[in-house]
């Protein structure tokens, strides 16, 4: 055991707020980021199936819920008298009455749940999370290269991410113009949308300083030897991930900009001329153009769906070689594919808005780049696929997840090409089909792959393994739910239903043979909901009665962060590794052991 | 506590930057998508617009030119001072960072006299889409202004200390801060004929 094999770093003790507040510790800041995402996605499933019950069985009270709900309601109504000054509010009567729930307050539920799920779940906990806690310690660095703006970094997520989180409570609720903001309507929405832009600078900031602190980091800390052939898949994939974070999130700032400017000043860039609001012509200057929204909202959104994806192929890459006790097959072919599609998700956003009128020629072109991208996607799922035959395979949790990761992310995948073809967009767009289609790849995609890591590194982080049945427990049923919430989408999609009706498609005639599919995922979702309890049982009673590990390395892994002391102290390496050779040699052939650490200078 | 992480005033010799050095291009690319989106806004909406007003007509472009001409002074100085520390001369450095955050101000002080003007005369972001952006587009490059006044300010006062402990580390960070402001300076060099003069 290496626990009191800490390095000489730690020998001075900081204070309490020091060490776990306004900490720069690249790993308490990536356990603080780990921590609040978790939570954030939870908040956010379960503002899911309160929408669930409401598509399922639409108008009836929710049951249990809607007696709770008026005590909820008073507290947001006393805080509303005396933190806003608005008195006569009642929350209860505006969002659920009776335990019914009202348009007004479903599309808040909607718009928000994918805010938080992307911008306060996802990305925080792939980018935030494992990206800072593992990455120094893969690259055999001490820390990040700017602890400092990696605080700062946290705190300005944790901002952003409660002045989205109170915009619920302002006069009017949360914003209710979808997780997108498509002016004219979020425009002239309520002033939960200036909440949700200010929430969205802090998270952009938040991102910004991260994504300037990952690639200085991987460029200039990188231990001796490690050059960049040599790096963990998990590593490239932060690099790439970063840049699209720097180069993307700008233009959504500047279009955050506008639509303060159009909301606070009364500015037209997003309002074209002759609008008429209720009966009333509104009074603008006018001479906007809508259009330009979706194109800087796109920008930042069809490279932030792979912001999304790259990390989680990079930890799936991780567990696989680790748990195949095999290289993994074509690292460069996956690394040149990775910055392919970085660069060109850079240019694919429109076929987000084939229906917008742009003209063919330029969907034409997007059509083009959409298919293209496809391919270096298929190429890294494809080596995963290889890097399994003939490997003789652990099927531990953390593998488990891997693994299904593959299919999901498959399926989620090859649903996206009908969507980036014009001529079926025009049926599918704006569908469930869309719905299931990006949640196959992040929900038992991206969300199984963050599981996988978790799995994976909690021995690192706290010296003893999570429980093993439990684990199944949790993998079983998510896999089944997961699959019975999106699949059914998909099929109602194909039905034509919008995915914007607040009763789930009940006044539609095309949507009556799939109406009954609403109960399926409904209860699906409410199940899922249940095969996490293990999963929380087992994350915290792991950190006091899990298996203690009996080394540093518990999994004979290959790469560096299994190298340091457990837990790492701060500094992380006792002394800085130098590195001899590529980041998965298993199995060499002759070695007396079936892994070869990066830092083994000769095989033994 | 930082002292851990490596190539704080030394370059690493395989990359040869020093790491602010390279975060403050990262972070300057990042300046130029923000920019760079607000631009191509301009552009998009202008080519749209029924009609669109020259700018010499709404604004004073000898005002304009005076705020450039003070602007690219400022960016003069601010080589100077580090040029000054490159010759470990901190009373020239100081004089040099110091004018530079005067020329700063007055720029800052100018743009708030012209605003005001434009004020009076009942323009207001509202009034048209040329104004929007205008004020929009020179108010984000103020904040910029704003900015590098607060840092330079600080490395001139308490943040000067370094330079008895670690000169070589507070070069550095003139560097840095002198890349940030030459950006700040060529975005308004952009803005000028875009607003002004087009």
């Amino acid at each position: 055991m290496s626990h009191d094999n800490h390095p000489t770093h730690d020998s001075h003790e900081l204070s309490f707020w020091r060490k776990y507040i306004f900490a720069t510790d690249h790993k308490m800041i990536g356990l603080q980021y780990g921590i609040t995402a978790l939570f954030f996605l939870f908040f956010g499933f379960w503002l899911m199936m309160l929408m669930r019950w409401q598509l399922a069985y639409p108008g009836q009270a929710i049951p249990h819920v809607g007696d709770i709900w008026p005590v909820l309601g008073k507290a947001v109504d006393w805080i509303r008298l005396h933190i806003f000054h608005v008195s006569g509010s009642n929350f209860a009567e505006e969002t659920l009455p009776g335990g019914v729930m009202l348009p007004e307050f479903y599309n808040q539920l909607g718009a928000m749940h994918g805010t938080i799920m992307v911008f306060m779940g996802i990305v925080p906990l792939a980018v935030g999370a494992f990206g800072n806690y593992i990455v120094p310690l893969q690259i055999g660095a001490a820390d990040m290269a700017f602890p400092k703006l990696n605080m700062a970094s946290y705190w300005c997520f944790f901002v952003g991410g409660w002045v989205m989180l109170i915009s619920f409570m302002v006069p009017g609720g949360a914003a209710n113009s979808g997780w997108t903001s498509y002016p004219p309507l979020a425009d002239i929405a309520s002033f939960g949308q200036t909440m949700w832009i200010i929430g969205m600078v802090f998270l952009i900031t938040s991102s910004l300083l991260g994504a300037v602190n990952f690639i200085t980091t991987i460029f200039q800390l990188r231990a001796p030897g490690l050059n960049f052939m040599r790096l963990p898949f998990f590593v490239w994939a932060q690099l790439v991930t970063a840049f699209l974070l720097l180069l993307a999130f700008p233009p959504l700032e500047a279009a955050g900009v506008m639509q303060l400017m159009d909301r606070v000043a009364h500015t037209s860039f997003f309002l074209p001329s002759g609008l008429v609001v209720s009966g009333k012509p509104l009074e603008v200057s006018g001479g906007g153009n809508s259009l330009l929204w979706q194109h800087l909202f796109w920008f930042l959104a069809h490279p932030e769906v792979y912001v999304l994806i790259l990390p989680a192929m990079g930890i799936v890459a991780e567990v696989i070689a680790n748990n195949s006790r095999k290289p993994l097959w074509g690292y460069r072919s996956m690394v040149y594919a990775l910055l392919i599609l970085g660069f060109l998700s850079f240019i694919v956003w429109a076929h987000h808005m084939y229906l917008t009128g742009m003209g063919t020629a330029i969907s034409a072109f997007f059509q083009a780049t959409t298919m293209i991208i496809s391919i270096p996607s298929v190429i890294i799922l494809t080596c995963l696929f290889i890097s399994l035959w003939g490997g003789s395979i652990r099927f531990n949790t953390p593998m488990l997840f891997a693994l299904a990761f593959l299919p999901m992310f498959g399926i989620g995948g090859l649903t996206g090409l009908p969507l980036g073809l014009n001529t079926p967009d025009i049926h599918l767009h704006d569908t469930y089909y869309v719905i299931g289609h990006f949640h196959y790849v992040v929900a038992p995609g991206t969300i199984f792959a963050m599981f996988a890591g978790i799995y994976y590194w909690f021995p690192k982080v706290t010296g003893r393994k999570m429980n093993e049945v439990l684990g199944q427990i949790h993998f079983w049923p998510s896999l089944v739910c997961m699959n019975f919430i999106f699949m059914p989408m998909m099929i109602q999609g194909l039905a034509g239903v919008s995915r914007r009706l607040y009763d789930g498609g009940a006044q539609y005639a095309h949507a009556q043979g799939t109406l009954h599919l609403n109960v399926v995922m409904s209860i699906a979702a409410w199940a899922l909901a249940i095969a996490q309890i293990p999963f929380v049982i087992n994350l915290i009673g792991s950190l006091f009665t899990g298996k203690k590990v009996e080394n540093d390395n518990p999994w004979e892994s290959t790469t560096l962060e299994w190298a340091t002391p457990t837990p790492p102290g701060h500094g992380n390496f006792t002394t800085i590794p130098t590195v001899y050779r590529d980041p998965y040699e298993y199995s060499v052939p002759g070695a007396s052991k079936d892994f070869t650490p990066q830092n083994e200078k000769t095989v033994v | 506590m930082s002292a851990i992480v490596p190539y704080i005033s030394k370059p690493r010799p395989d990359t040869g930057l020093y790491n602010a050095k390279m975060g403050i291009w990262l972070f300057l690319a990042s300046e130029v998508m923000l920019f760079g989106a607000l631009f191509s806004s301009y552009i998009l909406l202008r080519i749209g617009a029924v009609d669109w007003p020259h700018g010499s007509t709404l604004l004073s472009v000898p005002i304009g030119t005076f705020n450039t001409i003070v602007l690219i002074t400022s960016s003069v100085t601010m080589v100077f001072a580090w040029a000054s520390l490159k010759e470990e001369n901190l009373a020239r450095f100081k004089l040099f960072l110091g004018l530079t955050i005067l020329l700063a101000l007055t720029f800052l002080v100018v743009k708030g006299f012209e605003y005001n003007a434009k004020f009076s005369h009942h323009l207001f972001p509202r009034t048209s889409t040329y104004m929007a952006i205008y004020f929009t587009m020179t108010g984000l490059h103020a904040i910029h202004v704003i900015g590098g006044i607060i840092v330079n300010s600080y490395l001139w006062g308490p943040g000067a200390v370094m330079w008895k402990e670690d000169p070589a580390r507070f070069t550095n960070r003139i560097e840095v801060a002198g890349l940030y402001w030459h950006f700040v300076d060529l975005v308004w060099i952009f803005l000028f004929p875009v607003m002004y003069l087009l």
